[in-house]
């Protein structure tokens, strides 16, 4: 466990050395408040949730999250640290485990500074912060979910464009397989059944019913399984280029 | 102790090291020699569990290094191949990074921290991104992460590439300090390195062991091995006295500074009948040399010669 913990210390130490941490925590700033306010009419609506706020935030993800997880892996291997790193005496699980930790850890002190907004609503009205707070619940697990996809894309190259587009491209199809549109048009070609298990793994299928204030333990099961299934193929891709 | 049994690893068709094996003991400083690309670094960083190794396999201190990766990294320190480090990281931040991992603490992890630093001189650049500092700097900030934990098996890939003269020096100061206990491999193309540290050298190309020997055995398969040199004021004359010695096998003269090396028949040793010869005719020399061998034509025959043989099938 210390090997882990020695890991995310150093990565996350890392981020804030560098402008990225500022510049990332600057714009997701912007964009939420951007979005929340003249896309999600926050104020027009004039209901004191912070629904508008947060349905944007698989959107918001789907750009800033790769963003940060594309260095993880690619950064190293083009640097050539990950030789120093892997031959250190921690296990691969610590290492990837570690890694994106620190890159969580981030993500959630970006969504953390939203906290404003929850101040401005309280003060204008009185919302369900039960809900509000499963909604923040929810869009940190989706985050996860999306850096974990990403994680396991950079540890397949060298090139952090490449594991930025792929990360979109793959974070895109699965928030899609959650949009009514899209749904509508499965279930009129395929049949109710299959646009279920469509729907079923999207994230936004999943963070939607967080994000109504109910913490159902199949939609937790989901993202944990998410993030776990893409960490430990992450690690194999790592295995693999080790024995290619 | 190193120790690796046909040590094999293919890319698709092309093999980059192939059934490798050698032994190497504590006390031991071993030299990987040979060309660019000939596998020395791909050897290295399957011995440092870096890459796995396609068949055979290495064990450090008695570690195998796949079945029991852990134990072997923790008594293992090594150099990655250009020195890798965390640029946005300053030094000594970097170093306690190195020693929180290496499970480092209390009075050790001081005691060891200070003596790395000094070792390596970096009192100086202790609070400096390591991004801003120069190569040289670089090289020995992954060299100090590499002895942090005062490790019985050291790996040093290149350890002096990019280093000023003086800074060479050092680093092989460094390394014969550190070489009765521990057992240590390094790789260099500087030959001069070999004679400076290694007690033992092996020469790699097209991923095979060429020869492994010591140094001076290496230098006694020269064609210089037991030769003389010298420079005479009157090239003619010198040449006419080499002339009466019976045991020289050839005379070769450098064009440039018309150097004379004779070369000794098999088995004897001319510099004494070299010397009195030159003596008899009273040849005025200004230099004389009993050479002991060249490493870079024993170096070249060695290499080049696996290379024609390597064409030819």
């Amino acid at each position: 466990m210390s090997g882990t913990m020695t890991i995310f210390r150093r990565e996350l130490r890392s981020y804030f050395s560098t402008p990225v941490a500022y510049v990332f925590i600057v714009i997701f700033l912007l964009l939420s408040g951007a979005f929340t306010f003249y896309l999600g009419n926050f104020y027009e609506r004039g209901q004191a949730d912070l629904q508008a706020f947060f349905t944007f935030h698989p959107w918001l993800y789907l750009f800033l999250v790769p963003a940060v997880s594309m260095r993880l892996w690619a950064e190293e291997r083009k640097t050539g640290t990950i030789e120093l790193l892997l031959t250190l005496p921690i296990t691969m699980w610590q290492a990837v485990f570690g890694k994106f930790l620190a890159a969580w850890a981030f993500i959630a002190i970006a969504l953390a500074l939203t906290f404003p907004i929850w101040l401005t609503v309280n003060y204008l009205g009185s919302p369900d912060n039960g809900v509000i707070f499963a909604s923040y619940l929810g869009s940190l697990l989706m985050a996860g979910a999306f850096l974990a996809i990403g994680s396991c894309l950079s540890a397949s190259t060298r090139n952090q464009v490449v594991a930025f587009i792929l990360t979109v491209v793959i974070c895109f199809l699965l928030l899609l397989a959650g949009y009514p549109l899209v749904l509508d048009a499965i279930r009129a070609i395929a049949g109710q059944g299959v646009a279920d298990a469509i729907s079923g793994l999207s994230f936004l299928t999943h963070f939607a019913s967080i994000s109504k204030g109910v913490i159902d333990l199949r939609d937790l099961v989901y993202f944990v399984l998410m993030i776990g299934v893409w960490l430990y193929a992450t690690a194999v891709v790592i295995d693999m280029k080790k024995a290619a | 102790m190193i120790e690796t049994r046909q040590l094999t690893k293919r890319y698709g068709d092309f093999t980059a090291v192939d059934a490798i094996s050698f032994k190497v003991e504590p006390g031991q400083v071993l030299g990987f020699l040979g060309p660019n690309g000939a596998g020395k670094s791909t050897t290295m960083k399957m011995v440092a569990g870096f890459l796995a190794p396609t068949s055979g396999g290495a064990t450090v201190a008695g570690f195998d290094i796949e079945r029991q990766p852990l134990e072997a990294k923790r008594v293992l320190g090594y150099l990655p191949e250009g020195a890798p480090s965390y640029g946005e990281m300053t030094v000594r931040e970097f170093i306690e990074f190195i020693a929180d991992v290496r499970g480092l603490s209390g009075e050790r992890r001081f005691q060891r921290i200070d003596d790395s630093v000094a070792r390596l001189h970096l009192e100086r650049v202790l609070e400096q991104p390591i991004d801003t500092l120069s190569k040289g700097f670089k090289r020995r900030v992954g060299l100090a992460g590499a002895i942090l934990h005062d490790p019985k098996v050291l790996i040093l890939d290149e350890p002096t590439d990019g280093l000023d003269p003086n800074q060479k020096q050092e680093v092989r100061t460094l390394i014969n300090s550190m070489a009765r206990d521990k057992t240590i491999i390094i790789s260099t193309h500087l030959l001069e390195e070999v004679h400076a540290v290694c007690t033992r050298a092996i020469i790699i190309a097209g991923g095979r062991v060429l020869a492994d020997a010591t140094p001076s055995e290496l230098e006694a398969r020269s064609r210089y091995h037991q030769a003389v040199s010298l420079t005479a004021n009157d090239l003619q004359q010198a040449k006419e006295a080499l002339a009466k010695v019976a045991d020289i096998a050839a005379i070769e003269i450098d064009p440039q500074d018309n150097r004379i090396t004779a070369f000794p028949k098999p088995g004897r040793s001319i510099f004494v009948a070299v010397g009195d010869a030159l003596k008899a005719q009273n040849v005025a020399v200004r230099e004389l040399e009993l050479e002991a061998g060249r490493l870079d034509e024993v170096f070249r025959t060695i290499t080049q010669g696996a290379a024609g043989k390597e064409a030819r099938t």
